[in-house]
């Protein structure tokens, strides 16, 4: 595959691996969090952490979308489907987040909610335009790459006249989730969680650009590389992040600079601005409330919330005790530090949301990394 | 002399006509759709008989009494007809392959059929049109066979079970169970035609890759494997949960661990970009035609030739090998250089591909 098999081509993975090996200094230990479920996966899927020396570091972080989404916000879409009679549109990813009462996305269609996967909204308008009859929800979640084709989606039902289609927006923002990790008592105070830099979001940044990290790096003194989710991109921001250590920098650098620019994707931005605005508060899985972290419908666009229109009122529900998500999605705990890792909670058998998607630390480890903790 | 009418029937409307509940009702219209369209295309001398059953020779294999095989496989499919086939020939080959890969040859099959009403009668005939031929070609016959009818509404469109018999001589022990370290794992060919070619025509989601799905007999192939002689431990075909699946259960039923390399495994180009964009693992999707192979190191090279040497198995090569493992994990040393488990698939990749 062009343009592919390039970014994984494994003689360039063992150079690559030999330089941070060489650049690495004695003694000293890197710990950098890949943002990105996209990253998680990336460096489960190629065994990339086989390649890298023992004091490199690789923590998990917030950045899978399934994973940060609250059990009440899941209870919400369930509640539309089996309570209101609409047909819920939502991407594969959320189906098996698990919710209250032992329920999913999945397990409702079970119980006859009308719950459709969709791999667009392009696909979601179409339904709704299909059922004129029926109301149609868009459940929208996932960060600032997935927000764009969300805003469209309105405008294009408002220009065409969908009356029956609203969205349940669920979309969130990076940045405000760094600087929460980077707020965080575990990083800041205690210094339990040795963060030295980060490996920048890929699909996030070609929208956001890379001028909302210069604020992290200076502000924090922690490096920054945006780097693309191929394996060697990964490898190749690893030792970018290893050099900036090491020479005391703390920089924005863009490894992914074929899809990054400074400045990101500014129609996009236009669209996003033009019909969310920012919400005072939102529940994260695992970060709890974060102020101004996520997005909402704008007045203007009102009659397309399906909060509004269906007059749903948020509930928080706290995860299941034993459920370490919480920390493992703010890089203070590791899968295989969870009680329930793999004996409870099993992709078969999701508790927490880690386990549920594929981008999710816990299903990542436990599909393609657990043999190493057995042998 | 002119021709004399045979009778007051109204023949079945091939072109416009549909399925309607009357054609699982046991009344005139049942007879009629089975006479005009199952008989006809599937006709042998067991079905032409319309007895309940059908009343079978014993079997025989090399002039010898044999050891009995049999296997049954439901057919859900969406859609119906797909690049390189359809669910008629789907229904044939995947039962004629699940009693193939027991070491057995395969004799007979039985098929029923679900219609769901207001299906259409066109849709039907060139489903079983082509059921007929895959029988034909694979040399199994559809001796005995059912049909229902639902409710509009209550199935989707036509579902297929088909239940194939086979004999297996006495000594020939083929099975999961039987895997050790130290054997090799080889494929037939490129792993996840069928699927993705499934997914390039689903509603929606339909996308243009020039790909057919792989659906085929492989009695053939196992046939001229099996007359080399060689040490054969296990042969599967990985359909639904692809390689990932196959390997994993193979690997459990044996309690031994494999070590697969991933540059070894065939995939076409297509196969992988189509996966790429839509975030799927080739290593799961499902195959129709293709086969899995555990044998014995010393005769990897003579199964290889022999597969190779059939059309079905131009392509057959070396993928792997059985490890000694307590926890029996499918591994593979990625192309990249690192290692990883090839788990069992968690929840559904693709629903309804075969």
């Amino acid at each position: 595959m062009k343009y592919i098999d390039e970014f994984r081509d494994g003689e360039l993975a063992k150079n690559l691996a030999a330089s941070i090996r060489a650049e690495v200094e004695p003694g000293r230990s890197y710990s950098f969090m890949e943002f990105c479920g996209g990253h998680t996966h990336a460096i489960s899927r190629y065994g990339l952490s086989d390649l890298l020396p023992p004091a490199v570091h690789m923590v998990h972080g917030p950045g899978c979308p399934v994973c940060v989404l609250p059990i009440g916000r899941v209870d919400l879409a369930i509640d539309l489907a089996l309570n209101h009679g609409v047909i819920l549109c939502t991407y594969g990813d959320t189906l098996r987040v698990p919710a209250s009462d032992g329920l999913s996305l999945m397990k409702a269609k079970a119980r006859g909610g009308d719950i459709r996967m969709v791999y667009s909204t392009i696909d979601a308008l179409q339904v709704a335009r299909d059922n004129p009859a029926r109301e149609v929800v868009f459940f929208a979640i996932g960060f600032e790459t997935t927000t764009p084709p969300t805003a469209v989606a309105i405008q294009q039902a408002e220009a065409g006249g969908l009356k029956n289609f609203s969205v349940l927006c669920c979309h969130v923002l990076t940045p405000s989730a760094i600087s929460n990790i980077l707020e965080s008592p575990e990083v800041r105070q205690w210094g339990t969680v040795p963060l030295d830099g980060f490996i920048g979001p890929a699909h996030v940044s070609t929208v956001i650009g890379s001028r909302p990290y210069e604020f992290f790096a200076e502000e924090y003194r922690k490096p920054v590389v945006i780097a693309g989710f191929e394996p060697l991109d990964v490898m190749q921001a690893i030792l970018m992040l290893v050099r900036q250590v090491n020479e005391g920098r703390a920089e924005v650098e863009n490894e992914f600079s074929r899809a990054v620019s400074r400045d990101g994707n500014l129609k996009a931005q236009d669209r996003v601005a033009e019909v969310f605005e920012l919400r005072r508060e939102f529940e994260w899985r695992g970060l709890s409330v974060v102020p101004y972290s996520a997005l909402k419908i704008r007045q203007k666009y009102a009659t397309f919330d399906a909060e509004r229109r269906f007059k749903l009122d948020y509930r928080s529900v706290p995860d299941n005790k034993a459920c370490e998500c919480g920390a493992i999605l703010r890089g203070v705990k590791r899968p295989q530090d969870c009680k329930i890792f793999g004996t409870v909670c099993t992709p078969e058998n999701p508790i927490g949301s880690c386990m549920v998607s594929s981008e999710g630390a816990c299903a990542a480890h436990y599909s393609y990394g657990r043999y190493k903790d057995m042998h | 002399m002119a021709e004399v009418k045979r009778g007051y029937v109204r023949p079945l409307d091939l072109k416009h006509g549909r399925v309607d509940l009357t054609h699982g009702s046991g009344g005139r219209s049942m007879v009629q759709l089975i006479s005009e369209l199952f008989a006809k295309h599937l006709g042998n001398e067991y079905l032409g008989q319309g007895n309940d059953g059908a009343v079978l020779p014993a079997p025989t294999i090399n002039g010898r009494a044999g050891r009995l095989v049999m296997s049954t496989d439901c057919h859900v499919v969406s859609p119906l007809f797909f690049p390189g086939g359809d669910i008629g020939c789907l229904s044939v080959h995947g039962t004629v392959n699940d009693v193939a890969v027991m070491g057995a040859t395969p004799l007979y099959l039985a098929a029923g059929f679900v219609l769901e009403e207001g299906f259409p009668l066109a849709d039907l005939a060139r489903i079983v049109e082509s059921m007929a031929h895959a029988a034909t070609d694979a040399g199994v016959p559809v001796v005995t066979g059912d049909t229902k009818v639902v409710e509009r509404g209550k199935g989707d469109g036509v579902f297929i079970t088909t239940t194939g018999v086979g004999v297996v001589p006495d000594g020939l022990n083929l099975g999961g169970s039987l895997a050790r370290p130290g054997d090799v794992i080889i494929v037939s060919g490129s792993m996840g035609d069928h699927g993705v070619a499934i997914m390039s025509r689903r509603e929606n989601l339909s996308f243009d890759a020039p790909i057919e799905s792989d659906t085929a007999a492989l009695n053939g192939l196992i046939a001229a494997m099996l007359a080399t002689g060689a040490g054969l431990r296990c042969l599967r075909d990985p359909t639904r949960g692809g390689l990932a699946a196959t390997l994993n259960e193979i690997a459990g039923h044996s309690g031994v661990g494999m070590m697969l390399y991933e540059k070894a495994i065939p995939v076409k180009p297509v196969v992988a970009a189509a996966c790429e964009f839509l975030g799927l693992d080739p290593l799961y999707v499902a195959n129709e035609g293709k086969l899995v192979v555990i044998c014995n190191a010393l005769d990897a090279e003579l199964v290889l030739n022999a597969m190779r040497a059939h059309p079905l198995g131009r392509e057959a090569c070396f993928i792997g090998d059985v490890i000694a493992d307590d926890h029996h994990f499918v591994q593979l040393t990625t192309a990249f250089g690192g290692k990883r488990i090839v788990d069992w698939l968690a929840g559904d990749q693709l629903p309804r591909i075969c």
